[in-house]
């Protein structure tokens, strides 16, 4: 928890990570509302746009996550402590997972505002289902991510190269999952199986984090 | 814990390189508990290197390196927590307080955050804690993390020029934490050849990252320390 609490003071004390991954998705929405010439969108198109711009919003949010440990002494410090090195795992993801919720708690409306013809309304409760366990895969995988590119000094190639194609399945399986949530013809049922895609994602990708991230640490 | 008996340290034959570059070769020593080292050289002499391999942040690759008791690297885990490093880098969050980095690092060791306030003022810094660090100066943000080091109160300190930015007022301000009445053993690394020499039981001199110079102190004089650096 001291991790956690740590970084999110720095993170309302700087607005570096949160207020930049807003703003990124907002002007991507944008971009897409005239890029595709189209006032309203729905079913899979819909869909799609929605995860691309929060996956390139998070990649944003991957960049930064351990940025402060490599250039303040954060890492050296922890390495100090009597404190297991999972711990570091576990908190930066649970960071990484709050910084993408308070993202779509705000990019979300602003996209139904902005391009989205059926209103998610009726359908909210799976769509935060499908949320959740999207968010779940991302901040896993960036985590790791995050933490080998910050030793690299490409560190701002390295995310993309690698976050990009690890978390496909996620937008492949959540976009599925969403389409049909924003069909024009009303929310339809949320089909299951991609639900379970991104819950064994979240699964296979903890425990394989889980494994390796030590190394990551090593010199 | 290691016994009081047993050395703090135990060097035998340590090295370390960066791909091709030889960083430390031969170092062989022991320091007994509460004893402590001056460590001389040059820029580049492999005495940053030494310290963060007695920290368990580098992995020794010759030799054999013993800390309070426990083989290095695999014994890592239970020297942690009991060496206390004061690097060239104050490992301190440029935009927390000096108390907020401080509570951070005393729940990372398990430590209670009410010591904090009590070392803050030992140091002269408790009327400056609640200012981010990067407001700070040099020298104040020396002593927070003088602090930050001594905070878990550690069996062996590792000291990189702990004096640097230091006024003489703050450096006397320091002293009972991480001077030879501290109580802990000491790596200290200096510059500052009679003070070093003046504090050290044992003293180590690197050229090139091969030990130049390795006796008590009271056999190594000031000129023996300059050469090191001709």
């Amino acid at each position: 928890m001291a991790l956690v609490r740590k970084d999110l003071a720095l993170e309302l004390r700087t607005k570096e990570a949160v207020p930049a991954m807003f703003l990124f998705s907002v002007s991507t929405f944008v971009l897409f509302r005239f890029g595709l010439d189209r006032t309203t969108l729905e079913g899979d198109l819909a869909s799609g746009v929605l995860w691309v711009t929060l996956l390139f919003a998070a990649v944003l949010g991957m960049n930064r996550l351990f940025v402060a440990e490599r250039e303040e002494g954060g890492f050296d410090a922890f390495l100090l402590a009597p404190v297991d090195r999972t711990s570091l795992f576990v908190a930066k993801a649970a960071v990484l997972f709050g910084f993408l919720v308070a993202v779509e708690l705000a990019a979300v409306p602003v996209f139904a505002l902005l391009l989205l013809g059926p209103s998610p309304v009726g359908a909210l409760p799976e769509l935060l289902a499908v949320l959740v366990l999207a968010d779940l895969g991302i901040a896993i995988v960036g985590t790791l991510v995050g933490a080998l590119a910050v030793q690299t000094r490409a560190r701002d190639l390295i995310v993309p190269l690698l976050a990009l194609p690890l978390v496909t399945p996620v937008v492949i399986a959540a976009g599925q999952a969403t389409a049909p949530l924003l069909a024009e013809a009303g929310a339809a049922a949320l089909p299951g199986r991609w639900l379970g895609v991104l819950g064994l994602y979240d699964l296979v990708f903890g425990l394989l984090a889980l494994a390796v991230f030590d190394f990551l640490l090593e010199d | 814990m290691a016994s009081a008996t047993e050395p703090a340290v135990e060097l035998t034959g340590l090295g370390r390189a960066y791909g091709e570059r030889t960083a430390l070769e031969g170092v062989t020593l022991s320091l007994a508990a509460g004893a402590t080292l001056a460590v001389f050289g040059a820029n580049g002499a492999g005495k940053s290197t030494l310290l963060r391999i007695l920290a368990t942040l580098l992995r020794p690759h010759s030799g054999r390196a013993r800390v309070l008791g426990a083989d290095l690297p695999e014994g890592g885990w239970s020297v942690r927590g009991r060496v206390g490093l004061l690097a060239h880098d104050p490992l301190l969050y440029r935009e927390l307080s000096a108390q907020e980095n401080l509570v951070f690092h005393a729940r990372l060791h398990g430590v209670e955050a009410a010591r904090v306030p009590a070392l803050l003022e030992q140091v002269g810094m408790l009327g400056r804690a609640r200012e981010p660090v990067r407001t700070l100066s040099r020298g104040m943000a020396q002593r927070v993390a003088i602090c930050r080091a001594v905070l878990h109160a550690p069996e062996l300190l590792l000291l990189d020029e702990p004096l640097a930015n230091l006024d003489p007022g703050a450096a006397a301000a320091v002293a009972p934490l991480i001077g030879r009445k501290a109580g802990p053993a000491r790596v200290v690394i200096s510059h500052d050849v009679e003070h070093g020499l003046a504090e050290a039981d044992l003293v180590l001199g690197l050229r090139g990252g091969r030990p130049a110079l390795l006796a008590p102190a009271g056999e190594v004089s000031a000129a023996d320390v300059r050469a090191l650096y001709a």
